[in-house]
């Protein structure tokens, strides 16, 4: 078995023909069973549509369903015999900006949908601007409803330019674009008969073959204890072993690592798992790394290479989105997560507020509500070992959490 | 240089990170079983979490007592092999008890009792957080839930409140009396979990492969002829090649004709299969949105 995850975002505003374009991807991949099939068919007659509506596939819960809305991250998974792929499937409106930025946390590909008939608008833009904020590492654009422009190379190429101008000055690498019809289904997984100037992949070949095989870190070691194993039996007396996922870098056996904070210094005597020990471990894999020597540790802790350490810093500068209800404070206090640490903070500075849409600084608003972006300074109780965002998404990334309501307020990137 | 893993160790990995957090964030947590191949996946990869130690749960049985006598007997044997302490909540005890009132008629079933059971077997045993099997693709409500999943002092699931849920990173915090529940094979499928089962070559129970059953259908649903099952004069009991897709409580759990008798023939089976494990589920046809309403009471 040599299938590889792929995991996916898509947004894309009301009507943009998201719903059509995920059922699309199901339905011509098989990955739909008969009686899901035969719900969304007599759902479809009720609602008096001609054609069964493969839109209602990705239909959520109730209250969506009354407004006819997304309103949350859904997910969806589809395989292929090359791929098994989990798309993030989240809203495209500004007020559900949270969402995007939650389903982008973890996608290795953003699918953004463009309606051919209106081009690159607002909406297209945000969600290029949080997926870059999120370092989604690809961008496959994906300009719909040919159909209706009669497959017009020409409205292709000018939506393309357009994107290609406003990108230039955004953090993506890699940015592809293919034209589709994810109602009639040119291009989504067979070739369009009706584009023979399109030359490009589809976009499912396109899914199942984009290289994503360095999204990860795998040059600076990063192993976050999570848990300490202490098997306190007599066939395993002196083992104890710290759990956690492998953050960053390749840990071989016979590695001098680091503890962080402690500075300690040791040898991997072992990697072990439940299936036998290993020699190497890397991202995102789950092991227990064994000690040569007896030193102190404990979850929260670090254990890095000597010559390669993250930051350790209580002074962290932050790109947000702000989640909750309430306003960010200035001067406010907050738990603040971040790999296997949980330490308080307080927020010292908000820099400015940044227009999703454009990418503007607002140095003088510094009103924080719910779905803004913003660059804001913070200072812990402890310190925390950090990398930048873009150097590592796992320990680039914290959560912000309200100590009072025990809610997640905001997702913070460091910069 | 090709460092990668296939999908099912990448799930693994996912899910182990998800049972480690479970020990480190809460103080005591339980194990969610029911016999069905999707428990028994997540306690087989707890056992895997945290080898050479014991898993740090307990596994925890709701039982409707309505039950297949084959369900029982597999839990008492993977219990013992994983080590764990077994507790159950009986729904038997809470009806003959008053706690709780039985269902009347044909289509009776013990199902939306267990919620009630399910929550005070959590409140009596002070668990703070309830692990379980439940998958993304299993069903539409079920879509939307959170690895870290809130519920409030009644044990409600609130989905238009949830919390965010981002990279690594698990928020558990709570006030006094509420709990979480906690999936850790969200984003397995059903193919991923036969898949996984069949390269790790898990111990099953005999239900999931085909046997001789007697059985009878109802609304184009086979059930397995049961004394908890009250017939109607029209049906008619047959003897058939079946096996089950889920494993539930008997007066819910549909059968499937099937002549898969091992692990690569189910796999065959689920990946030209053209309908939902699911659609065997009659406690899910209630309405459209039966599981939606089910969860938000405290439902698995
Ligand atoms: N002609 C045409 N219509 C489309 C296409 N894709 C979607 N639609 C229609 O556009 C409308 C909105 O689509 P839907 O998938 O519900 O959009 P969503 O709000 O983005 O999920 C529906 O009436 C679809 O049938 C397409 O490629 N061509």
């Amino acid at each position: 078995m040599t299938t590889e995850l792929l995991r996916f975002s898509t947004a894309g505003s009301v009507d943009d023909g998201k719903s059509t374009l995920i059922g699309r991807l199901l339905y011509d991949s098989k990955s739909i069973f008969e009686d899901q099939y035969d719900a969304i068919k007599s759902a479809s007659e009720k609602r008096g549509e001609e054609e069964v509506n493969l839109a209602l596939l990705t239909d959520g819960l109730k209250a969506e369903r009354e407004q006819g809305i997304t309103i949350d991250v859904a997910y969806r998974y589809f395989a292929t015999p090359k791929r098994k792929f989990i798309i993030a499937d989240t809203p495209g409106h500004i007020q559900y900006t949270r969402n995007m930025v939650t389903g982008s946390s973890t996608a290795n590909v953003a699918l953004i949908l463009i309606d051919a008939r209106q081009g690159v608008i607002e909406q297209t833009r945000r969600h290029a601007i949080i997926s870059s904020l999120l370092q989604i590492p690809h961008l496959v654009i994906c300009i719909n409803k040919m159909d209706l422009v009669n497959y017009s190379k020409e409205v292709y190429e000018n939506i393309r330019q357009d994107f290609e101008d406003f990108a230039s000055k955004l953090d993506v690498k890699d940015v592809s674009f293919i034209p589709i019809s994810a109602l009639k289904g040119d291009n989504v997984v067979d070739r369009s008969e009706n584009m023979e100037w399109y030359e490009g992949s589809t976009l499912l070949y396109y899914l199942e073959n984009v290289h994503i095989g360095s999204d990860y870190n795998f040059i600076d070691t990063r192993f976050p204890v999570q848990y300490v194993i202490r098997p306190y039996n007599d066939d395993f007396h002196d083992y104890r072993g710290y759990a956690g996922r492998i953050a960053g870098g390749i840990i071989r056996k016979g590695d001098q690592v680091m503890v962080l904070p402690s500075g300690f210094t040791s040898t991997v005597e072992k990697i072990d798992t439940a299936d036998g020990e290993i020699t190497e471990a890397f991202p995102p894999m789950s092991v227990t790394l064994l000690l040569k020597d007896d030193i102190d540790i404990s979850r929260g802790d670090m254990i890095v290479r000597a010559n390669n350490q993250p930051d350790a810093t209580q002074d962290i500068d932050l790109r947000i989105c702000w989640f909750n209800e309430k306003p960010l404070q200035l001067r406010g206090k907050y738990e603040i997560r971040h790999t296997t640490q949980t330490v308080r903070c307080i927020v010292q500075e908000i820099q400015y507020k940044m227009d999703v849409n454009t990418l503007h600084r607002n140095l003088e608003d510094k009103d924080i509500k719910m779905n803004d972006i913003a660059r804001i300074s913070i200072r812990t109780t402890k310190p925390l070992f950090v990398d930048p965002y873009s150097k590592n998404r796992i320990t680039g990334s914290v959560i912000m959490v309200d100590e009072g309501t025990n809610e997640t307020v905001a997702a913070g990137m460091i910069i | 240089m090709n460092y990668r893993l296939n999908h099912l160790k990448e799930l693994e990995a996912e899910s182990i990170f998800i049972l480690r957090e479970v020990a480190a964030q809460f103080s005591n947590p339980v194990l969610l079983f029911s016999g069905g191949k999707d428990s028994i996946i997540v306690s087989y990869l707890a056992k895997k979490a945290f080898y050479p130690a014991k898993m740090p749960f307990a596994l925890l049985h709701i039982d409707t007592g309505h039950n297949f006598p084959e369900t029982i007997e597999y839990r008492d044997y993977w219990a013992n092999e994983l080590g764990c302490r077994l507790i159950v909540g009986s729904v038997q005890e809470a009806i003959d008890s008053g706690k709780v009132t039985e269902e009347k008629g044909f289509n009776a079933s013990r199902n939306f009792l267990q919620t009630a059971v399910l929550l005070e077997s959590l409140e009596t045993g002070k668990f703070d957080a309830a692990i379980g099997g439940a998958r993304r693709d299993e069903e539409k409500a079920r879509a939307k839930e959170r690895f870290f999943s809130h519920r409030d002092e009644f044990g409600q699931w609130d989905p238009k409140n949830q919390r965010p849920e981002l990279w690594n990173l698990f928020n558990a915090r709570k006030h006094l009396g509420e709990h979480f529940r906690v999936f850790p094979i969200s984003n397995w499928t059903e193919l991923d979990v036969w898949q996984y089962l069949a390269a790790e070559k898990v111990p099953l129970p005999n239900l999931y492969f085909s046997h001789k059953r007697k059985v009878f259908e109802r609304d184009g649903i086979l059930l397995a002829d049961s004394e908890y099952i009250p017939k109607k004069p029209t049906e008619i009991v047959e003897e058939r090649i079946v096996r089950c897709r889920t494993i539930g409580d008997v007066t819910c759990t549909g059968v499937w004709e099937s002549t898969a008798t091992t692990i690569e023939e189910i796999i065959e089976e689920v990946s030209t299969s053209r309908k939902t494990e699911r659609g065997g589920r009659t406690d899910d046809k209630r309405s459209d949105t039966a599981m939606e309403d089910r969860k938000k009471d405290g439902y698995f």
